[in-house]
């Protein structure tokens, strides 16, 4: 985004860079939206920030994925756009920091929790003193305190919450130097105030800290805290950050598995949705069968109910049917762990669905998955139960290939998808990709999901080049690239492409 | 004066089928307006909720609600219907649906009686019967009959609108009163049909070929919901405003079960709610949605209950919780915060 220039200023030029914005992120704005976001903005009144946005939701943005983007984008539009606005209205440098010294100073004054504090802190925060750790002990107490008890605050809350950032930016932000990254030092700055989510007992009995923070405020305080670094990084630079992408942030590399399973079940409620959209897509209409009475006495009005023209009822997509394997060997247990959560995240969204996991042998963990529900039970259930290793503990896939067509070789079908999450390292063992192919060529359509960079692939032990002809490969070991792999299952006519 | 008309909207809408002559079109100034006429028609709603159905109206545009089960998108619509007196045309979808159910259909019975009454009369070739038999047609034809004439009449005549059965999307679109179109879980239907319905919400019309076009005389106010089951086409998007209607928050959904079930005592109506949103947050199959909150409320009044602990959230969960596995989940985590003494006192609200 640029400094505004003479012919670019004005509602519209406004809206059209908030579009873009929205596009570079994925957001599908036509034209029509457009006109529709200025007929709906002619009807409600400016003066609420929230009608405004909302009446630009709901022509602009037009999905649960979309909406949560453009939360964000609009939110960061609007910040960087008030920024950009009051450096080119305001002042020297110095009169900001003279504005900005006096609202912190304010907002020490105002703050719930931190009163016993605040004369110190104001006064050495700007002598850029390090406060004793006693002092810095206290004020952590108070701020936490502080968001315990905002959490059941009024209106004035967001307000006194922004004061609370200000102030721990003030105590430990500057202690160090500035990292230069904002969401890296919001993580420095939180690990130094201590604040967790989980209870704490082994703390006295008169420490704030004790209960744990609920989780909804610690995410507004670092929200806040953000927001509040970021001002300042405008404010030392003179100009705006360039606009990062929001996915890369927001959706990074999967790798703890809880945190991110939300990540996971939304791109995999995604894929269900696509699916049954794709099932409807493949059906042809060449496909008739059966007779529909209704319709064809209906048309033969036309030939004085004498029924020449038949009418047929057509056929009904049956639903999805999908099977995964899953590799489990050590080889893959940084990404195992993302592909179970996937496959987690599978098992809520197909009735239809039979899961295997595999080292040197299959095991069949379906009912597990479907007894199960806590993912890290879950996780332990499969490392007890599940007959897979057998004394090497190395993965074989020709051996697994082999079993697997004695189990569901029968239960395949055309309309079966067939899913392999696995690195493809036989350690030197047989790929015995003729079983594979016949696998594949059972399934409707075989997908192979592989946690390593495609650079990776065919080096070493990976024989993923031997199974590549009889599936659709796709590397995946980050939530957009599963998101690509969505949008691949999608495509019709790859069912048609893959058993040419 | 809105407010006037509003009321009277209001008033009329018990008598609006009788009365609908002179029922006067309301149209609201402010989504503050619509709000409160949805509050006053039983339903509370949203910040959302009442901004988008306020641009419905000005815009004369569809509406595309979704979110999950059970969080009152079928309800708006009602709702709305009854608070701006019009009437409300529901088309429930589902796979298979076809525009003979949906659009309009041939009255094909009174059609082939119409044709046999017209052909008794003259019939003087027995009792094989005219209409049943297009032969003889074509013969009377082939001969010069003066019969031929009459024919001629009849095709056009069966072919009118008297012999049209109006399925929903026709009635909705020839009601001489502006009416509230409900198209229910549209996501339940083919594509195909999405690609029909694209003719009907942009230009309110329905093409009927032996009839032309028949456009509308008044401006529905159409809801489409949507279950989130299936993506929808870009193109039935793109015609759209978008809703998206998620569980409420704390307050509202106090709120709304205070008005469901005003027996309810208050403090037993704050910890039911809050209770179903702490199994909310849990990972759950089905997580309860407001519909269940309401139940529960209901069911708890029915037993007389005055305090919830986990006895009662045990006998009474199956209320709220519709999967064997969540129950399990539910009765581990939140029975045993709930503690099984009510001389506990009622943690205070938390997120």
């Amino acid at each position: 985004m640029t400094a505004a220039d003479g012919g670019t200023t004005g509602l519209p030029v406004r809206l059209l860079e908030l579009a873009s914005e929205l596009r570079a992120e994925g957001v599908a704005i036509g034209t029509a939206e457009l006109l529709d976001s200025f007929d709906a903005l002619k009807e409600i009144s400016w003066a609420s920030e929230r009608d405004f946005r909302e009446a630009l939701a709901a022509t602009l943005a037009k999905s649960p994925e979309d909406r949560r983007v453009f939360e964000l984008v609009f939110e960061r539009f609007l910040f960087t756009a008030t920024e950009l606005a009051a450096l080119a209205e305001g002042g020297s440098k110095d009169d900001s920091e003279a504005i900005d010294a006096s609202e912190r100073k304010a907002a020490s004054d105002t703050s719930a929790g931190a009163d016993s504090e605040r004369d110190q802190d104001s006064q050495r925060q700007w002598l850029g003193d390090e406060l004793s750790s006693d002092e810095l002990d206290a004020l952590r107490g108070a701020i936490a305190a502080a968001l315990q008890s905002s959490a059941t605050g009024g209106p004035g809350a967001e307000g006194s919450m922004r004061d609370l950032a200000r102030l721990a930016i003030a105590a430990f932000g500057s202690r160090q130097q500035h990292s230069g990254v904002v969401g890296v030092d919001v993580q420095r700055i939180r690990r130094a105030l201590d604040l967790r989510t989980a209870d704490r007992p082994e703390l006295g009995a008169q420490d704030p800290r004790r209960r744990g923070v609920p989780h909804a405020q610690l995410r507004r305080f670092e929200a806040l805290l953000r927001r509040e670094l970021e001002r300042a990084l405008i404010e030392r630079t003179g100009q705006l950050p360039r606009a990062r992408p929001l996915r890369e942030l927001d959706r990074a590399l999967p790798s703890s598995p809880l945190a991110d399973l939300a990540a996971v079940h939304r791109v995999v409620a995604q894929m269900r949705r696509r699916l049954a959209t794709q099932g409807s897509q493949a059906r042809g209409h060449a496909r008739h069968a059966q007779v529909d009475v209704r319709r064809t006495m209906r048309a033969s009005l036309q030939t004085g109910g004498v029924p020449v023209v038949l009418k047929y009822r057509p056929k009904r997509p049956r639903r999805p049917e999908v099977y995964v394997l899953c590799d489990v060997s050590t080889s893959v247990t940084s990404a195992s762990v993302f592909f179970l959560s996937v496959l987690h995240a599978l098992h809520d969204s197909f009735r239809k669905m039979r899961s295997f996991v595999f080292i040197e042998r299959v095991g069949e963990v379906t009912d597990i998955f479907e007894r199960e529900r806590d993912f890290r039970a879950l996780s332990e259930r499969i490392a007890q139960q599940a007959p897979v290793a057998d004394i090497s503990g190395y993965t074989d896939y020709g051996r697994v290939w082999s079993e697997m067509l004695d189990l569901v070789a029968d239960d395949l079908h055309p309309r079966a998808t067939l899913i392999v999450l696995g690195d493809a390292r036989t350690n030197g063992r047989d790929p015995r990709s003729e079983d594979f192919a016949m696998l594949a060529s059972r399934a409707g359509r075989t997908f192979w999901l592989n946690p390593e960079p495609r650079l990776y692939w065919n080096y070493g032990d990976s024989v993923m080049a031997a199974y590549e002809p009889y599936c659709h490969a796709f590397e995946c070991w980050t939530t957009s690239q599963l998101e690509d792999f969505v949008r691949a299952l999608a495509r019709p006519g790859l069912a048609l492409a893959s058993r040419s | 004066m809105n407010a006037a008309s509003a009321t009277a909207a209001a008033a009329t809408a018990a008598a609006a089928a009788a009365a609908a002559a002179d029922s006067v079109e309301a149209t609201p100034a402010s989504a503050a307006e619509v709000a409160e006429g949805l509050r006053t028609a039983g339903y509370l709603p949203g910040e959302s909720t009442a901004l988008v159905a306020f641009l419905a109206i000005r815009m004369g545009k569809p509406v595309l609600v979704e979110g999950p089960a059970g969080v009152g998108k079928t309800e708006l619509a009602k709702s709305l219907s009854r608070y701006l007196g019009r009437e409300l045309v529901r088309l429930q979808c589902y796979e298979g649906l076809d525009e003979a159910k949906a659009l309009y259909e041939w009255n094909y019975r009174k059609q082939l009686l119409r044709i046999q009454a017209e052909a008794s009369p003259g019939a003087d070739d027995g009792p094989a019967g005219l209409g049943t038999d297009p032969a003889s047609a074509s013969a009377r034809g082939a001969h010069g009959d003066p019969h031929d004439r009459g024919w001629q009449e009849i095709s056009d005549d069966i072919f009118g609108e008297d012999f049209l059965l109006a399925r929903p999307l026709l009635t909705a679109i020839a009601s001489p009163e502006p009416v509230v179109l409900l198209i229910d879980e549209i996501d339940k239907t083919d594509q195909e049909f999405e690609a029909m319905l694209l003719e009907v919400l942009s230009d309110f019309q329905i093409s009927i070929p032996e009839l032309g076009p028949i456009v509308s005389r008044t401006h529905p106010l159409v809801l489409l919901t949507s279950n989130n089951s299936r993506e929808l086409t870009e193109a039935l998007k793109r015609r759209c405003l978008y809703l998206w209607l998620d569980y409420p928050a704390l307050d509202r959904e106090l709120e709304i079960v205070r008005m469901h079930a005003p027996e309810l005592n208050d403090t037993v109506a704050r910890k039911l709610v809050e209770i179903v949103g702490m199994v909310r947050e849990l990972d759950l199959k089905k997580p309860p949605s407001i519909a269940e909150s309401i139940d529960w409320a209901r069911t708890l009044v029915l037993l007389g209950a005055t305090e919830i602990d986990s006895d009662v959230l045990a006998k009474t969960m199956s209320v709220i919780i519709k999967h064997r596995t969540d129950m399990d989940v539910v009765a581990a985590r939140v029975g045993v915060r709930l503690g099984g003494s009510s001389d506990e006192p009622v943690p205070p609200a938390t997120g």
